[in-house]
């Protein structure tokens, strides 16, 4: 049988639009539907949307779930964290990041592909595993604990677990690849010309990086950070495992919803309003990748 | 010719190069190389890739260090002096602008880092961008500009600064010929006009004769010639020199006779003797070559009566093909030793007398002011 190159074309769209339709928006439709219910014990653990009355139907609408949100402060103050950890995690990412991906840009073409290896090797191990094995470090009596109290650089145990410096930790050593990955994309792509153009014009060396690399590579950072910022807002296992306990981010919240409180719409509700939260900076992701590929072809 | 004469001090050398070398791992990318580029010349490095000619611009910017040997600007050593020091802009071969400034930002660019103040920076930049006629495309992204309008771009953006010094990196190589020919007056009118020191990279030996005023053709990171367009073009000073530029018949042969008013090389390879009426300094019986320009060359379907009775500069051939270039022909005639010998003739008339054809047997002369005797 042959296709038509529109059937064709038609026929591979139709793929991952079917994916997207039964594995994303389907399920996006019934948390926003149950987002809209209150709990009741019974199966499944939350009203109906439609009532029957008398034969004819009727449209049960609650917000009790959103009004919920805002009465307890712990949610806002959830929220808030999340977005304060994600925001200094994705600095941190980018100030480590950018002279890695700059170094590995301008290293020899030999190495470069032993390097970029390097920065994704760690992906060969579970992300959970690794996650623990920084448990072992940072603990009371773990190897960083362990070294500097033998060393007599410290007296006691300094208090490294459960903290917001473990948090970071753990959500930088993670995520530091995706920031690294597209800023290496970019700069790979700079002309070298420019920069002897502007040396030729009169400009020092941070001059130049500051007026032709740094711009240029704008699109990356801001691909690079939302990679990190998007999946660090809504990042449950490291603050479970590394993070305080008196203060939750919103991932943990969600979580304890569902399966300490069984208060499904109360976690549909935060579910719904974490991703009004990320829509902004999703959509500054799409564009800037946009703008990637427009600046290539 | 490559013996250092660094001595041989010019007193309007403004760019000095002493016994410059530059390698790359064991490779001598310029070897050994002594220039002075004079004040307000238009100075054309010519010769094929990887002959030096770019490394050897590169090292005047300060883009690439050198391995030996010195380079004077105005009389100031620069081997301590880093790009963004020296007196010189260049003006790059892939034009080099900068992809998220427009054309106003780009000209300014190199004046903002001397700190000029924003009127005087916008007063410079509108006045160089008049100059290169470029006048109402400041806001424009370098992407929205045609091949022609960016080569201006960058040309104004490496004039802006008035450099005593400009160097340019087969600066028409990327435009198309009728552009190109245009713009290398444009340029020429340009130079003039501010005054500046132009040093030319080029592999394009039509383009070095028409900007430049000297030319010095490299060779495997040597030069090999230095002189006027016409001083290489007429007397080149050796095989490489006679062959690069435009084309050329080149006999081996022995010098037969030699004297002050000309000698005789007789040429097996041509099966003829080649008399030229110039003094040459060789002597008897040593091997040299003559190089015959194809214009210079005269072709008849009888014995030309000058040539009857000596014999001398002329040969019996079959034409083998003919080209058809519209202002002129090229004719490869076969001559009697086998080898093929390349004549050009100017199409003067139109119509005219039966044009010679294909496969007619011919004679080919030349006097004997046209032919140079090479001795490397």
């Amino acid at each position: 049988m042959r296709f038509s190159q529109a059937g064709g074309r038609r026929l591979v769209a139709a793929v991952p639009t079917v994916w997207l339709l039964l594995l994303f928006l389907i399920p996006f439709l019934i948390v926003f539907r149950i987002s809209f219910s209150e709990v009741r014990l019974a199966i499944p653990p939350y009203t109906p949307l439609i009532t029957w009355h008398h034969g004819s139907p009727a449209l049960e609408v609650h917000w009790s779930a959103y009004k919920f949100l805002f009465t307890d402060s712990l949610y806002v103050s959830s929220y808030l964290y999340s977005l304060k950890v994600a925001a200094v995690s994705m600095l941190c990412c980018l100030l480590i990041g950018y002279p890695m991906a700059y170094a590995i840009a301008r290293s020899a073409p030999a190495s470069r592909s032993v390097l970029l290896m390097l920065i994704v090797l760690p992906f060969w191990t579970s992300f959970l595993l690794r996650v623990y094995a920084w448990i072992g470090l940072l603990q009371n009596n773990g190897v960083i604990n362990n070294v500097l109290l033998s060393l007599h650089v410290i007296e006691h145990p300094l208090a490294l677990l459960q903290t917001d410096f473990a948090v970071y930790i753990g959500i930088v050593y993670s995520y530091l690849p995706f920031m690294i990955l597209p800023l290496y994309a970019n700069l790979e792509k700079h002309d070298p010309a420019l920069l002897e153009a502007a040396a030729d014009l009169g400009a020092r060396p941070l001059t130049a990086f500051l007026r032709i690399t740094l711009p240029q590579s704008l699109p990356g950072i801001l691909a690079g950070s939302l990679l990190v910022f998007i999946p660090a807002v809504g990042e449950y296992v490291i603050p479970t495992l590394l993070g305080r306990t008196d203060q939750l981010m919103i991932g943990r919240v969600l979580s304890d919803e569902f399966f300490e409180n069984r208060d499904w719409p109360v976690a549909s509700a935060v579910a719904i309003l974490i991703l009004l939260l990320l829509v902004i900076p999703i959509m500054l992701f799409q564009r800037a990748q946009r703008r990637e590929l427009e600046a290539t072809t | 010719m490559n013996t250092p004469t660094a001595t041989a001090a010019d007193p309007a050398a403004y760019v000095r190069f002493t016994n410059l070398t530059k390698k790359f791992g064991d490779f001598a990318a310029v070897d050994n190389v002594s220039l002075d580029i004079r004040r307000g010349e238009i100075f054309c490095l010519l010769g094929g890739s990887g002959s030096g000619k770019t490394t050897l611009l590169r090292m005047l910017a300060g883009f690439e260090t050198p391995t030996a040997g010195t380079i004077e600007i105005d009389g100031a050593d620069m081997s301590k002096i880093p790009p963004y020091e020296r007196p010189v802009n260049m003006m790059f071969q892939s034009y080099a602008l900068f992809p998220h400034m427009n054309v106003e930002k780009n000209v300014a660019f190199g004046l903002e880092q001397e700190g000029l103040s924003r009127a005087e920076v916008s007063r410079k930049v509108g006045e160089i961008l008049e100059i290169v006629k470029m006048g109402g495309f400041g806001a424009r992204k370098p992407h929205q500009l045609s091949g022609g309008q960016r080569q201006r771009v960058a040309l104004a953006r490496a004039l802006v600064k008035r450099p005593k010094l400009l160097l340019l990196d087969e600066p028409l190589a990327a435009l198309d010929k009728k552009l190109r020919e245009y713009t290398q007056f444009e340029l020429i009118n340009i130079q003039q006009r501010l005054g500046v020191t132009f040093v030319v990279v080029t592999h394009d030996q039509e383009e070095a004769m028409t900007l430049g005023t000297r030319l010095g053709v490299m060779n495997h990171g040597r030069i090999v010639q230095v002189g006027s367009p016409s001083d290489i073009y007429e007397s080149p000073s050796n095989r490489f020199v006679a062959d690069f530029i435009g084309s050329v018949n080149l006999f081996e042969g022995q010098v037969s006779q030699e004297g002050s008013e000309g000698v005789r090389v007789s040429c097996a390879e041509l099966g003829a003797t080649v008399r030229v009426d110039r003094a040459v300094s060789c002597t008897t019986g040593a091997t040299v070559w003559t190089a015959i320009r194809p214009e210079k060359i005269a072709i008849s379907r009888r014995q030309p009566a000058a040539t009857a009775a000596s014999g001398e500069n002329v040969v019996r051939g079959t034409v083998r093909e003919i080209a058809y270039m519209g202002d002129l022909s090229i004719y490869l005639v076969q001559i009697e030793s086998g080898k093929v010998m390349r004549v050009t003739l100017p199409n003067t008339t139109r119509g005219g007398e039966r044009p010679i054809a294909r496969a007619e047997k011919v004679w080919l002369s030349w006097h004997g002011s046209s032919p140079v005797v090479l001795t490397e």
